[in-house]
């Protein structure tokens, strides 16, 4: 199994690249910058600024640009006697301005290392603010799976058990329903109804506005945590139940059900001990995309809901150009989802013994 | 449309049973489809939105109304006021007019965007699965990498880079054509995946043994003899993912990153809806409900000619 597990992160590598490669391009096709933010400076001469932009190496080649963003720049230009100014280089030009004075030395450790760079409009570092972000969204993000399964599961259980019945139809039917509503819309009306309307629930965010010190625990505001994890899990309970129907379909024609059958045991014992067991099996390899859905589908529902997540957090990014930031939730969002694919191949093998690691 | 396209022809089979023999499954299909009562209700809605869409012109003349004049004093008027059938909006539009115009730009972009990855889809899919090989491994390559991202992110991200930089905007323009390019470009992934393994079943199939071995070029081979083949993959896939177009240029436009106002889509009517909970819920509603209704016709189509193309249903 590790040996697979291993396969499987090396095999991963190329997507890696191309998810760095195409996050680079982006950036660089994208307006603004920490260069051109000084051209609306007064205080900078346009001297000072060709300056800075060498320093900053916005002149150097596209290639080693990228390499300086991915690995850092600290061994390409540093210091090796420790007096402040840089002294030894590699692929870099100790002067880089041409002032006849050695820059100091290199000090980005490049995205590989953990290092995304500063926010332009936060000014911090991008990692601190990512990091403050993580537990919204994974509290949001658990939650609308856990009620996915939990509500998904059963409803395909039942329409295989009664196929062909009123409830089968319907639950067809609604998850076509649920698929064709957009989230943003539907978030906005559960917010009309519930929040504006009857005045029920709170119309956004986390928690209270007044709490004090951040957000008590999760169980002290279900209420803010009740409609955003509602429309971020209508697409799961859609998706579950219509699969494992299928999944329980395939499992009772199997002939282990049949000697249940024979063995004189109660339907309701055949269908759910023998059957839904069974018929869970394949719902581990949607745990690979659950997790980009959620992650992807959370930007607009996280937006709604003013729920301060990674998604809000890059729809925010991305208005404001803040390009570091956006850069760093979609690579983290892309090894999430890369890592989210293996493992669920590998929970796969676990699960039903009959799949080798191979 | 398969190899065995004959005109349907009645023989006498077993006595009194008469049976069609060598009739297309395309011909088939198209027989069930008609037979087929919620697939042929979904296409006419759907012909009916799109007609009311392509006339609002018309209609916007025969109402007396205009969907951009704005009027203050007569904003947030509900639905049936005298002269403003569906009321008005925020700035005194009308709202039915606004209604129309925007499902020409909603259905306009997602036709288009759909037409453009179906294309850029179906073409690298066939060529990728006819080759294998290298091209084969780097399409994959490129296929897996913006998958990994989720959708909607990186189209969020595309378009905003490409609508804030000049130079970009200058070659795709703004709005709705850009959005059209942006779709088109991002949204080809699902389909290629689908057609390169259709290809590759396909081509090992006896009928192209025999137009390789007559010495047809394998451009020949790939869209005049595989291609008729993935005819009903393409209708399906092309139904549904102008479904998934709309909600995607819907969720754009009212993250205010895709088509911008003041040109009316379902989704940038929907920007500040929050701001009209107490005023015009009608606001709210209208735009939403006519994104489900098109879109649930676009996946009932799709699902329709999916059953009438399935070889192994009984007729």
């Amino acid at each position: 199994m590790i040996k697979y597990t291993l396969r499987r992160l090396i095999q991963a590598i190329p997507t890696f690249f191309g998810i760095t490669i195409l996050s680079y391009g982006l950036m660089l096709a994208a307006p603004g910058g920490p260069v051109r933010a000084l051209t609306f400076d007064p205080k900078v001469t346009p001297q000072e600024r060709e300056r800075l932009a060498a320093r900053l190496g916005v002149n150097d080649s596209l290639p080693i640009q990228y390499l300086r963003w991915l690995l850092g720049d600290d061994w390409m230009r540093w210091d090796s006697d420790g007096d402040g100014i840089a002294d030894r280089s590699f692929l870099l030009s100790l002067d880089a301005d041409g002032d006849g004075e050695p820059e100091p030395p290199g000090t980005r450790r490049g995205i590989l290392r953990g290092d995304f760079g500063r926010s332009f409009y936060q000014k911090r570092p991008v990692i601190d603010i990512i990091v403050e972000r993580i537990p919204a969204t994974l509290e949001l993000g658990f939650a609308s799976l856990l009620v996915a399964l939990a509500v998904g599961v059963p409803i395909g259980i039942v329409a295989a058990v009664k196929r062909g019945s009123v409830f089968d139809n319907f639950t067809r039917v609604m998850a076509v329903v649920f698929n064709a509503v957009p989230v943003f819309w539907l978030g906005i009306v559960l917010i009309l109804i519930f929040g504006s309307t009857l005045r029920l629930l709170p119309m956004g965010s986390r928690c209270s506005a007044l709490a004090i010190g951040g957000c008590p625990p999760v169980f002290e505001r279900l209420e803010y945590l009740l409609l955003p994890t509602l429309v971020l899990a209508t697409g799961g309970i859609a998706g579950y139940s219509r699969y494992m129907r299928a999944s329980m379909l395939d499992v009772i024609n199997q002939d282990y059900i049949r000697t249940a059958k024979s063995k004189g045991l109660s339907a309701r014992q055949v269908w759910f001990r023998h059957g839904a067991r069974n018929a869970l099996i394949p719902l581990a390899t949607f745990l690979g995309p659950a997790i980009t859905g959620l992650l992807g589908g959370a930007a607009i529902t996280e937006t709604v809901f003013s729920w301060p997540g990674l998604g809000r957090l890059a729809v925010g990014a991305v208005v404001q150009q803040d390009y570091p930031v956006v850069m760093a939730v979609v690579i983290m969002t892309a090894v999430a989802t890369i890592l989210g694919f293996i493992l669920s191949d590998i929970l796969y093998a676990l699960i039903d013994p009959r799949i080798r690691f191979s | 449309m398969t190899a065995q396209s004959q005109p349907g022809r009645i023989v006498n089979l077993t006595g009194d049973e008469e049976r069609r023999v060598g009739e297309s499954l395309t011909i088939l299909a198209l027989r069930r489809l008609r037979r087929d009562r919620l697939t042929m209700l979904a296409l006419g809605v759907l012909a009916l939105l799109t007609l009311l869409a392509v006339s609002a012109p018309i209609i916007e003349n025969a109402l007396g109304v205009s969907y951009s004049r704005t009027n203050v004093t007569q904003a947030f008027l509900p639905v049936g006021s005298p002269g403003h059938l569906l009321g008005t909006d925020d700035l005194g539009r009308d709202h039915l007019a606004r209604l129309l115009y925007a499902g020409q730009v909603s259905l306009g972009i997602a036709f288009s965007a759909g037409l453009l990855s179906i294309v850029i889809g179906v073409s690298l899919g066939i060529v990728t699965g006819y080759y294998g090989g290298v091209i084969d491994d780097f399409v994959i390559w490129v296929v897996t990498t913006i998958n990994s991202v989720p959708s909607l992110f990186l189209l969020l991200i595309v378009s905003a880079v490409i609508l804030q930089n000049k130079e970009l905007a200058a070659i795709v323009g703004s709005g709705g054509g850009a959005l059209v390019i942006i779709l088109g470009l991002l949204g080809w992934t699902g389909t290629t995946r689908l057609v390169r393994g259709e290809t590759l079943s396909i081509r090992e199939r006896e009928f192209i043994i025999s137009a390789r071995a007559i010495g047809a070029s394998p451009w020949r081979i790939m869209f005049s003899h595989i291609l008729p083949n993935l005819v009903s993959v393409v209708v399906i896939t092309l139904a549904i993912d102008i479904g998934t177009l709309i909600l995607v240029e819907a969720a754009l436009s009212f993250l205010q990153l895709g088509v911008k106002p003041p040109t009316p889509t379902w989704g940038n009517m929907l920007t500040n809806s929050q701001d009209f909970f107490t005023k015009g819920v009608h606001l709210v509603i209208a735009p939403g409900l006519l994104i489900v209704i098109t879109v649930l016709c676009l996946y009932v189509i799709g699902d329709g000619i999916r059953d009438a193309f399935d070889p192994t249903a009984v007729d």
